[in-house]
């Protein structure tokens, strides 16, 4: 280069160079394994003794996969099929498969839940995939009510006067507009909760006189199995959100009563472990309340469930709300909207999408939260377990009960992990 | 003050009328002990092109914050077009969709494409139909110069861009006034021109601007008064010729040397 005398000749580039293939040795299988499996010594003992341990744990557990005994009735066939061999005894799964989805839950009946739980993928598909025809939301808001019918039965007339409280509560809350939100509220509430704690029994009872519209009736006590272990996580994941943004807000409020019950709430809350909540839910409550008052178990259980999901919800939510900017805030003020306006269009659709891995950490630790409930004797699939390996036929299976429970609690939350995933992949919008 | 006026008209086709649109009286304002604004007196016209100068802390933000009251005043009246600012939140509401803002840092809603960031307000607050939001904004963002971006997210636009798309999100709310809080202060220098472009525009328009700002060139070239700010007082105003050549206090001198200095 030094006949081109860098110091006098201006250099001008008239044509620019090819983009070129990079080296073989740079792209591929090959560059992956030598980067990933065999950058350097350490990695290349610790990627041989992995692979030592695979093998290991590979030879160990195949024969007792590939032994697997579907058909028997109990834990001897089983050892009798297999004649000394080690090997799996899913006959246990298969024997008991529907109690351990159902519990108690009348076999005739059985329709009734999986129904139930089909029209839950139709009602939650428009809240969870924007593609999901929007019509469908009218039925998500009243699919819980039909849920409860189908589940627990009875006369539909129960239900619909549960509905009607929510229904006359927005009445009321749309008749006052005039008189300010703090007065709508109140009045809204007043209205529900005089309509359900007085009204509504008696007018259930008179409605079903007239006209007699029932299904068998399931109790709570037959309940069990997987079935309520959704029944719980489904109803306090979907009342937990909501809840949870409240007091998450609430924590934050200028107005002194609200902010100091939020905290006392969330701190209370999370400061108590959830089995003293289900205790109290399925001991202490009853002394509380009127004699004669019969209130449902699991409603009980669902209640102190949520509570106790709410109180972390807004923790996680609070966290969204604190890494917005201040400017978001301003920018909304300074457009003139309103303090629920600009949450509800700016503050939280941000904050809720900032929190979306604690709020999904939420929801999966509720879900199998719910196999606590068994403490307080509702027969989950951890429950329906131990019922079944105390009988004869059964005793001494450990394994494969346990593993297929696990197995099904990971599908429900690798689920819920990989839509979440999803979300934050399709509300992206940042470009960072 | 009547003067002043007259000069500004002498100066181009930019009209001031007598009409008073925002109007502060004796305002004063704390944080906790900090007596930060100290007996604030302004009158603003309508059509008025202000610019507000000073050393940083000075006020200058807190001000013009408290024209919509993003800051709240403990002490005096501001009366933004006839509405007196208080604890009201009704005349807050109307005030704040009266007045457009501009942001040092843009705070457009990275949720939100372009365009429904300037359709949001318009919608919502003052309930206009979409199709008639979204025309709308089309019109502000071609005035802007960005029509094309309207499908695209803020994340995927330049500062420059970003501001002007701040700036084009005020006007679609069809304010009678415009605050602008330090705009360019956050903008590479490449980018500066393009947002005053826009403001001088606004201004040529006729629109009641007050803007804070370092950029003295604009402050010539559109402003009807300049206003020095220290200390939470307003030090000296008077019409950007004399400002500058003139200056009468002495940290208004000093200011500007070390301003215009380099």
């Amino acid at each position: 280069m030094s006949d081109t005398h860098a110091q006098t000749v201006p250099y001008v580039r008239e044509t620019m160079l090819p983009q070129q293939e990079p080296p073989s040795s740079q792209v591929g299988a090959v560059k992956w394994m030598r980067e990933n499996l065999f950058n350097g010594a350490i990695s290349t003992v610790l990627t041989l003794l992995s692979l030592a341990a695979i093998l290991f744990f590979g030879y160990e557990l195949l024969p007792w996969l590939a032994n697997s005994v579907w058909n028997a009735s109990s834990l001897s066939e089983c050892r009798q099929i297999l004649d000394g061999a080690t090997g799996a005894c899913w006959a246990v799964i298969r024997v008991n498969w529907l109690q351990l989805m159902f519990g108690f839950y009348p076999p005739e009946l059985y329709w009734r839940p999986i129904l139930a739980f089909v029209m839950l993928a139709v009602a939650v598909a428009p809240v969870l995939f924007p593609s999901a025809p929007r019509q469908l939301l009218g039925f998500s808001v009243v699919y819980p009510f039909i849920a409860v019918w189908l589940l627990w039965g009875g006369p539909i007339w129960g239900v619909t006067v549960a509905a009607m409280g929510f229904v006359l509560g927005y009445v009321a809350l749309r008749a006052l507009t005039s008189r300010g939100l703090l007065i709508q509220t109140i009045a809204a509430v007043a209205v529900a909760l005089i309509w359900w704690l007085f009204l509504a029994g008696p007018v259930a009872d008179v409605l079903s006189s007239a006209l007699p519209l029932a299904i068998e009736p399931v109790p709570s006590r037959e309940f069990g199995g997987f079935m309520i272990s959704v029944v719980i996580g489904v109803a306090g994941i979907a009342l937990s959100l909501p809840l949870g943004i409240l007091f998450a807000l609430g924590r934050q409020s200028t107005m002194p009563i609200i902010k100091w019950i939020s905290v006392t709430f969330i701190e209370f809350i999370r400061g108590v472990p959830l089995i003293t909540l289900l205790f109290t839910a399925s001991l202490l409550l009853n002394y509380f309340l009127p004699p004669g008052t019969n209130f449902d178990l699991i409603l009980r259980v669902i209640i102190m469930v949520t509570l106790f999901a709410t109180a972390y919800m807004a923790e996680v939510i609070r966290g969204g709300l604190a890494a917005l900017p201040r400017g978001q805030y301003e920018a909304a003020d300074a457009l003139g909207l309103d303090y629920w306006k600009a949450q509800r269009l700016i503050i939280m659709p941000q904050a809720l999408k900032i929190s979306i891995p604690g709020i999904v950490n939420t929801f999966i630790g509720l879900f199998k939260d719910t196999t606590l409930v068994v403490f307080i004797g509702i027969l989950d699939p951890i429950g329906r377990a131990s019922a079944i390996r105390a009988t004869s036929d059964w005793q001494g299976v450990y394994w494969e009960l346990f593993i297929f429970i696990g197995a099904v609690f990971w599908v429900f939350c690798f689920g819920m992990s990989r839509y979440s995933m999803h979300l934050e992949r399709r509300l992206k919008t940042d470009h960072r | 003050m009547e003067t002043m006026d007259n000069a500004a008209i002498d100066r181009s086709h930019m009209q001031v009328s007598d009409e008073v649109a925002i109007q502060i009286t004796n305002m004063n304002k704390w944080y906790g002990q900090f007596h930060v604004l100290r007996d604030i007196n302004l009158t603003v016209n309508r059509g008025e092109r202000i610019v507000i100068a000073g050393p940083s802390g000075s006020g200058k933000s807190t001000m013009i914050r408290c024209i919509n009251r993003l800051e709240e005043h403990q002490q005096g009246q501001i009366i933004v077009d006839g509405t007196e600012l208080s604890s009201d939140l009704k005349n807050i509401d109307k005030v704040r969709s009266e007045v457009g803002m501009v942001f040092q840092h843009f705070n457009l809603f990275p949720h939100l494409t372009i365009l429904e960031n300037c359709t949001l307000a318009p919608i919502w607050v003052r309930k206009i139909p979409k199709k008639e939001a979204e025309a709308t904004a089309m019109h502000f963002l071609e005035k802007v110069k960005i029509p094309e971006q309207a499908n695209k997210y803020p994340g995927q636009l330049s500062g420059g861009q970003q501001q002007r798309v701040a700036i084009a999100r005020s006007l679609c709310m069809r304010p009678r006034i415009m605050l602008f809080d330090e705009p360019t202060s956050a903008l590479d220098p490449e980018m500066i021109k393009e947002v005053l472009d826009t403001m001088i525009q606004l201004a040529e328009e006729g629109m009641t601007m007050l803007c804070v700002t370092h950029e003295m060139g604009f402050a010539q070239a559109v402003a009807n008064r300049v206003i020095f700010m220290d200390q939470g007082q307003i030090v000296e105003q008077n019409e950007p010729k004399e400002f500058f050549n003139n200056p009468q206090s002495e940290r208004t001198k000093l200011f500007l040397s070390q301003i215009l200095g380099h």
